[in-house]
This record gives C-alpha cells, sequence and structure tokens, in this order.
C-alpha cells in the first residue's frame, strides 16, 4: 500500500490548516454561504437534510487496519458511531458538526488520510478493481497507476473549477469490469501493446445521471510515459468547452456526444501535441518508486485446498455456500479473496458501526496482512486469507453480520443513502432494498436465481448506480409522491466482460413503494419461467427482450 | 483608484477595463484594456495603438490572436463567477503555448481562496473584489509549499526530486 513521504504528508497538513481557516473565516461571518460552499465541496463536505455529511476519500478503495480503527473511533467521537461506505468506495459519516470538521480532517491527516475532491466540481477519487494486485488475469497491478493518477489531480490548479465532477476509473483486467470503467467520464484500460509493454486504451464520455451513456474509445495504446500529459489534454479540452449553462448537461459525455468521439479526440490530439513533452510526463524511475509499494505482501509457499479447508466444506453446508459465493480465486496457491458482505437484513446497504469497523480492522489484522478494500458494491474485501483461516475467519465475520452469502446475488443490492439522509433524493432508498431484501430471505430460491444486479438510486444523480443494474430501480417525485421507476438489462460489465457495459431500459410507469417487493418478483418469474438452463438473469433478458417482463408487471389484475 | 494585488504587493491600478459596449463608437486613448472581440474586430485600427491590452471571457481563443499575445503589457482574463474554471485553461495557454511575459490579470468574481491556484497558472496580478482586498489575502499565496504537478510556474512535477 502507498506510504506518504514528507511531501505527500506536508501537502495534507497544510490542507487541513487551510481548510480550518476557511472555516473559521465563515463561521465569522468573513465568507458567505455561496463562497464557503464551493470551499466546503472542494473538501466534501456537504450540508445535508439533517446535518453537515463528509465524504472521506479511500483512494481507489485501500486502506490499512490503522486507518479502519481512527474511522471508528472518529465515527464515534463525532458522529452517531456509524459510517457509510459509498458506491465510489470512499467512506461517509453522515452526522459531524461543522465546527469539528477541522480537528476530524486533522485527525484523519495522522492516518495519512483525507476529504480532498471528494466532492465538488473537481476530479474525484480515482478507483479501480478492488481485487487489485491479488489476481491472476491482470495485466499489471493498477493500483499504482491510480497512485499516480492521485497525485497528480491533487489540488490541480487548472481543473478545480471544472464544468461539473469528473471521476476517472481504472481497469487492468481484460474483458472483466469490476469497476464499472465504462461509465466513468474517463475510463482506463490498461493493456499491453504489441512489444509487451504496459500502454493504457483511454475511453471517455461514460456516465450514469439522467443521461447515462457508455464511454468512447478516444485512444488506443497509449504509451506508458504519456498518461498524465494525455489526461491533461482531455480535461483542458473538457474545462473549456464543457457546457456550463446548464448542470445537467455539463459532464464530459455531453460534450464527447455533441462534438462526436472523433472530433472530441481530434481536439484531444491537437491539444496534447502541445503538452506531451511538458514536465508533468512520467518518467520510469516514477513509475517504479510508485509500483514500490504495492509489492506482494509475505506469502508463505502453500498448497490449494488444505486439509482443514475441504473437511470443513464437506461439514458445514453454510460455511461452503459463504465459501462459494462470497471467496474468489487468488493468484497465489493456498490463499483466496474474501468479501466481507455489509447488507445484512435490517441494515441500510453500506453502513457499519464503530465496533463493526474494528472488527473489520482485527480480521484485516489478523487475517490478511493488515489491510481492506473497500468496493463500489458497498463490501470490504480481504483480499488475501489463507485457505487454511477460512473457516475461523467466517465464523467471526458471520458473528458480526458481514456473511450473508449473497455476493452478487438479487439482495447484494447496491443502494445510495436516499431521501434518508440525501437532500438531493427525489425518493428514500434505503426502505426499499429493504423490503426486497426481507421478501427474498430464502437463500435456496435467491441461489435458485443466480447472480442479479439490482441497484437502486433515490434520484437521478445516480449514486446507486441504478442504470447497469440488471434491474434498476429509480426514485421519483410525481406531484410530491415517492414512486419508482424499474429499468431492466444494464451491465456494468462485470460478469459479462468490459465490451458488454449497458444501459437499462425503463420498464414502463412507475410504482408504489408497496408493491416494489411484489413487481420484482414478478420480473424474477418471467425469468425463472423463461430462462434456459446456464442463463442469468441478464442472459435471459437479452433474448427475449423486454416484453415478456412488461406484459407481466402490468397485466390488469384477475 | 481601484486597488489591485501585483506581484504580492498591494498596488494602485492604472488600467482602465472597457466593455464591449464602451467600445462602441471610439476607443479612448490611455492605457485601456479592451474585449478580445473588440480587438479581432477592430485589428486594423488598433494595431499600431501601444496604450492597450486586451481581455478575454470564457469562449474567447487564445489561439484567434495567437503569436501576436506577446506584444500587449497587459492582459486579463475574466471570471464572470469564481465556479467559472474556463480562465485557468486560458491562462496557461497564454502563458505556456504563447510565451506571454507582461501583465496576465485575473478580473472579476476573484476571491482570496482561488488566488493560489489563479498564481500556478500564470497570473500575477490578481483584481480581487474591492471589500476583499488586504494583506491577508496576500498570505493564501503560501497555501501550500510542494505541489504535486507542474503548472504555470517554474515548479516542475514533483517526482522528479524524489
Amino acid at each position: 500500500m502507498y506510504k506518504y513521504d514528507e511531501h505527500d504528508q506536508t501537502i495534507v497538513n497544510e490542507r487541513v490548516r487551510q481548510f480550518k481557516g476557511q472555516t473559521d473565516r465563515y463561521l465569522k461571518g468573513e465568507l458567505s454561504d455561496e463562497e464557503f460552499l464551493a470551499l466546503r465541496l472542494q473538501n466534501g463536505l456537504y450540508i445535508q437534510r439533517l446535518a453537515p455529511m463528509l465524504r472521506i476519500a479511500v483512494p481507489y478503495g485501500m486502506l490499512n487496519s490503522t486507518q479502519v480503527r481512527k474511522l471508528a473511533e472518529l465515527c464515534r467521537k463525532y458522529d452517531k458511531g456509524y459510517a457509510h461506505f459509498t458506491t465510489r468506495q470512499n467512506v461517509q459519516f453522515n452526522w459531524p458538526k461543522l465546527e469539528d470538521v477541522p480537528s476530524i480532517l486533522s485527525e484523519l491527516a495522522s492516518v495519512e488520510m483525507h476529504a480532498i475532491q471528494t466532492s465538488g466540481n473537481c476530479i474525484r477519487n480515482t478507483t479501480t478493481d478492488q481485487f487489485a494486485g491479488a489476481i491472476a488475469d491482470e495485466v499489471t497491478d493498477p493500483r499504482p497507476y491510480c497512485e499516480i493518477i492521485r497525485q497528480w489531480s491533487t489540488f490541480h490548479p487548472e481543473f478545480a473549477f471544472l464544468p461539473r465532477k469528473f471521476k476517472i476509473a481504472v481497469n487492468s483486467v481484460p474483458n472483466n469490469d469490476r469497476a464499472a470503467t465504462l461509465v466513468h467520464d474517463i475510463g482506463v484500460q490498461l493493456v499491453k501493446d504489441a512489444n509487451g509493454n504496459v500502454s493504457y486504451d483511454i475511453y471517455a464520455g461514460g456516465g450514469l445521471g439522467r443521461t447515462p451513456m457508455v464511454a468512447s474509445l478516444i485512444r488506443k495504446q497509449l504509451p506508458e510515459l504519456d498518461l498524465l500529459t494525455y489526461l491533461e489534454a482531455i480535461l483542458r479540452v473538457y474545462n473549456r468547452y464543457g457546457r456550463r449553462d446548464n448542470k445537467y448537461k455539463a459532464r464530459i459525455k455531453i460534450l464527447v456526444k455533441a462534438m462526436t468521439p472523433e472530433v472530441f479526440a481530434a481536439k484531444v490530439d491537437e491539444e496534447w501535441a502541445h503538452i506531451k513533452a511538458s514536465s508533468n510526463r512520467l518518467t520510469s524511475a516514477e513509475i517504479s518508486r510508485v509500483k514500490a509499494f504495492f509489492v506482494d505482501p509475505a506469502y508463505e509457499t502453500l498448497d490449494n485446498n488444505p486439509a482443514e479447508l475441504t473437511a470443513a466444506l464437506a461439514n458445514n453446508k453454510a460455511f461452503s455456500r459463504w465459501y462459494e459465493r462470497n471467496t474468489d480465486t487468488h493468484k497465489k496457491p493456498g490463499y483466496r479473496l474474501v468479501t466481507l458482505t455489509m447488507k445484512k437484513l435490517g441494515t441500510p446497504p453500506g453502513d457499519v458501526s464503530d465496533r463493526q469497523l474494528e472488527a473489520i480492522a482485527e480480521l484485516a489484522d489478523q487475517y490478511s496482512f493488515g489491510e481492506v478494500r473497500v468496493t463500489h458494491n458497498q463490501n470490504v474485501v480481504l483480499a488475501d486469507v489463507k485457505q487454511s483461516d477460512l473457516f475461523a475467519l467466517w465464523e467471526k465475520a458471520y458473528e458480526q453480520g458481514f456473511a450473508t452469502p449473497v455476493l452478487g446475488m438479487l439482495t447484494d443490492i447496491i443502494c445510495c443513502p436516499g431521501g434518508d439522509y440525501c437532500s438531493l433524493a427525489n425518493a428514500k432508498s434505503i426502505p426499499v432494498a429493504e423490503q426486497i431484501q426481507a421478501k427474498f430471505d430464502d437463500l435456496d430460491y435467491v441461489y435458485d436465481i443466480g447472480e442479479l444486479e439490482l441497484n437502486i438510486s433515490g434520484c437521478m444523480n445516480a449514486c446507486g448506480h441504478h442504470h447497469v443494474g440488471h434491474i434498476g430501480i429509480l426514485g421519483v417525485d410525481k406531484k410530491g409522491a415517492e414512486f419508482y421507476q424499474v429499468s431492466l438489462g444494464g451491465s456494468s460489465g462485470k460478469i459479462a466482460g468490459h465490451t458488454d457495459t449497458d444501459i437499462g431500459k425503463i420498464l414502463g410507469p412507475s410504482f408504489a413503494r408497496a408493491d416494489m417487493p411484489e413487481v420484482i418478483e414478478k420480473l424474477i418469474t418471467v425469468y425463472t419461467e423463461n430462462r434456459t438452463e446456464e442463463e442469468l438473469f441478464i442472459d435471459t433478458y437479452r433474448r427475449i427482450g423486454i416484453d415478456p417482463f412488461k406484459e407481466r408487471v402490468y397485466a390488469p389484475a384477475h | 483608484m481601484r486597488q489591485l494585488i501585483k506581484d504580492n504587493q498591494i498596488i494602485s491600478d492604472t488600467w482602465t477595463i472597457l466593455t464591449k459596449e464602451e467600445c462602441a463608437e471610439t476607443i479612448p486613448a490611455g492605457n485601456v484594456l479592451v474585449p478580445v472581440k473588440v480587438w479581432l474586430a477592430n485589428h486594423e485600427a488598433l494595431v499600431n495603438r501601444q496604450d492597450i491590452g486586451i481581455w478575454f471571457e470564457g469562449d474567447d481563443e487564445p489561439e484567434k490572436i495567437g503569436a501576436e499575445l506577446t506584444r500587449f503589457p497587459v492582459i486579463a482574463v475574466n471570471f464572470p463567477k469564481f465556479a467559472d474554471g474556463r480562465g485557468y485553461s486560458i491562462a496557461r495557454l497564454i502563458k505556456e503555448r504563447y510565451q506571454f511575459t507582461g501583465e496576465l490579470r485575473a478580473i472579476g468574481d476573484v476571491l482570496r481562496d482561488q488566488l493560489y491556484f489563479l498564481q500556478r497558472c500564470g497570473f500575477n496580478s490578481f483584481q480581487v473584489r474591492a471589500d476583499r482586498i488586504d494583506e491577508s489575502a496576500i498570505e493564501s499565496f503560501k497555501d501550500f509549499s510542494t505541489v504535486y504537478q507542474a503548472a504555470a510556474d517554474e515548479t516542475p512535477a514533483l517526482f522528479h526530486k524524489r
């Protein structure tokens, strides 16, 4: 994991001091609400429905156990004893006091953390595959490149006031995109060129929100050292020509579409020609320096399927179910990737208490070299667990509610905080997730349905990624009442390979909240009646189309 | 006379900024900044005047003036709202691509908390809103002692030093 040197620490410390000054001036009335708004937003501080909300950056989802313990301590001291994992691999506090925020930031800085650029119209946290570095099929570990982008984008003086927020994601696995890169403003796909050198395919103009779009490939095989200068050229074209007259048309996707991807790419190339040799051109030495932080931990030489594991799998059905569902193949023999699910019934998706955070830190120290990763599905990954430890880990995780064996299934719902917490939301989202989880509490049935992504957003901003859910649910406001629109057939490419990213189609008129579990059940029934043996929900949908689903759901009651 | 922060000092401004309407009939003599669109439309009439500078709106393109940019003693870039960040890119182009060495001035909704970024993009003069200009604003140039990336100031990207 990356460790700060004196430069990184200085920048974060100076930011704490700067923000403290800004907050003091605001509280003294020297800054207007509007002026302070732009400043606090650059620091992840929203004024929400009930209280300020502070979003803390977790660069590409990586946390060490010291940082997790600090988060536990902070949410106990300054909040109501719980935190929320977001769909952008970050962490949010929902109840801090404005005047406490400088102290929170100062404590975060002591463990190499910050809230820089976690909101506002600037370059946000770069995200990547939560399994990075621990899987065999990646081109190269994407995390050093994410860190390089993080540093370049931190306080970039030219891009602090973009037309709109800007999100970059990096993926390194061919044909499997756990980072949903094609629905980001820029998607960086690590590839090897003909000579085996690392290079990048660059996609631009993807995004969710009001006008969901899949990104277009604008540059194939960008050479390794040219990453930052090329990103700078894209951002400059966007900063100058992106729309600023209408915030719903201000994302880069609208610009790319309006110009056409070809013309946009040509404009970026023209800009890039002027700056490709600038001081921001990477050096091999810098790439090696950052890569040195992401070397393998001290793995032992082990064999796959040790006796402890095979015995436990044979003797314990619940454990074997969890093993099948919530663990994944590791690049090293004798190890597994473990996903702890934060999706227990009765708890809002992604919410964790201070005690649970401490339990996560404890599990990480005991079983996974003291590191965890936050996933964009609002779960937590222990990346390097010995297979011989899995049963002991499972028992402890089970006690904490982290072992619901539904990863990737219908009830592993992605959900934004919604109208319960967020002032932007049109409707509540958490109660819908809970109703669906309660309706589908029979694990055998959930298993029979198989992999199915159900995503819920409380408004058009799409924090719950509803457009790319196989089933997507969007909260809408109809004359002051909360209704829910359903879409089908979205895909972030996680299952079917990265060229398969798709935006869901709207099923039809929206539904009252109370009807949602039944609507979902009808959709599932259409699938189970029509599927062939090997088809997942998304496959059946793609084969039979939307009409059979529509007919069932909107059929008049008999 | 209007105050201005220039090269880390508060000084009196000796230039007058003219709007398009104020340039409609004649452009008065003396140190005046005219809109880029006025300059381009009246190029022949204005090209021999030494007492003229120009000011950019967010949709003006430095490329349209090109190498001739270096002839001006003062170039200003307008920020209609502080959240409108086009001027940062315009400044870098003027400074880096066209090697402008004169006074590059940020005008409009310019406040203390933008000064650090503005300076890094090549501005050396700042028409901070009249009610907010004081010595403490100058302090903000020292908000950060280290930066990661290269921009229009002299600082190279940090990784070259690591």
